[in-house]
């Protein structure tokens, strides 16, 4: 039988879910980054800034994270996705549409009506998610160097 | 990026039968409806059917039905059978050894190009092409719809 997702307001009861289901980064550093960007993006009530849960009874499995950031390289405000996560055992449910679904019409909601995030070129599950949700290369292209 | 034939005719003929994998073409059937040559077109499926990506349907009427994974297949695993997308740069077997400082940033050059459009065609998968080639449709008939 299908459950019920719904999506909502992550609160501090989630941190514990959401660091499990981060599988990216150090396993030591991650409590102390995930406080950090709960404090900075779920408390305050800030439209601009979100971060979501899905969940299915009393379970979070997954999680979605962004804001709207406004001039940075020159871009007029924009939404910007910076993390999310699907718990493994619930992949390819449309939980990961639904929470992008949910966070785009926030993003409008906090008047923008562009979305980007950055995705590293190896990570081909991801890219093809974003890519079947109808997201295409920007026009903004990512540079980088070693400083020496 | 250029696409030879092969490529090209193969992306046309997977994408039109994927589109609905409980219909079957002929070869002419495809290849009237994207003006190409059927002689071309009867090889490539014929490579087409040795990947698995379509089925030869015999009897009368016959044809090729759609037998891939639409959301597993990617733009790039069709175009592979056919070609490597490998950017060449027609450097003379013999040039002396003072040109190698930049016969080498040229081929770095373009091995960053390549990389990127590897990137791409392989996170589109048949499903999200068709995906987005139905908003396409979509828009032209609402755009038509709407005219006075």
């Amino acid at each position: 039988m299908k459950e019920q997702i719904s999506i909502r307001n992550a609160v501090p009861s989630d941190l514990d879910a959401i660091i499990a289901l981060d599988e990216v980064g150090p396993k030591e550093e991650k409590p102390a980054y995930w406080r950090g960007i709960f404090d900075h993006y779920a408390k305050g009530g800030k439209k601009d800034r979100l971060f979501l849960v899905a969940e299915t009874g009393h379970e979070v499995v997954g999680f979605i994270s962004g804001e709207v950031r406004a001039w940075e390289f020159g871009s007029p405000p924009c939404g910007w996705v910076f993390a999310m996560g699907v718990s493994p055992t619930m992949r390819e449910m449309g939980i990961g549409q639904r929470m992008l679904e949910e966070i785009c019409k926030r993003l409008k909601q906090a008047g923008v009506t562009t979305v980007r995030t950055m995705v590293d070129r190896d990570n081909k599950v991801t890219l093809s998610f974003f890519r079947s949700q109808g997201l295409r290369t920007g026009r903004y292209i990512e540079l980088e160097k070693e400083i020496e | 990026m250029k696409l030879n034939k092969g490529s090209l005719f193969a992306l046309f003929a997977v994408l039109e039968l994927a589109s609905d994998s409980a219909r079957q073409l002929s070869t002419t059937d495809i290849a009237e409806k994207y003006g190409i040559s059927t002689h071309h077109l009867a090889k490539v499926m014929r490579n087409l059917v040795h990947a698995g990506l379509v089925q030869a349907v015999r009897g009368v009427g016959g044809g090729y039905r759609f037998a891939g994974n639409v959301s597993r297949t990617t733009l790039l695993d069709v175009i592979q059978l056919f070609e490597t997308l490998e950017s060449e740069l027609d450097v003379p077997n013999h040039w002396s050894q003072a040109g190698d400082p930049i016969v080498a940033e040229l081929r770095s050059i373009t091995k960053e190009i390549d990389n990127l459009t590897k990137a791409v065609l392989d996170t589109i998968t048949l499903e999200t092409a068709l995906k987005s080639t139905r908003r396409r449709t979509e828009a032209v008939a609402g755009a038509a719809g709407s005219k006075p």
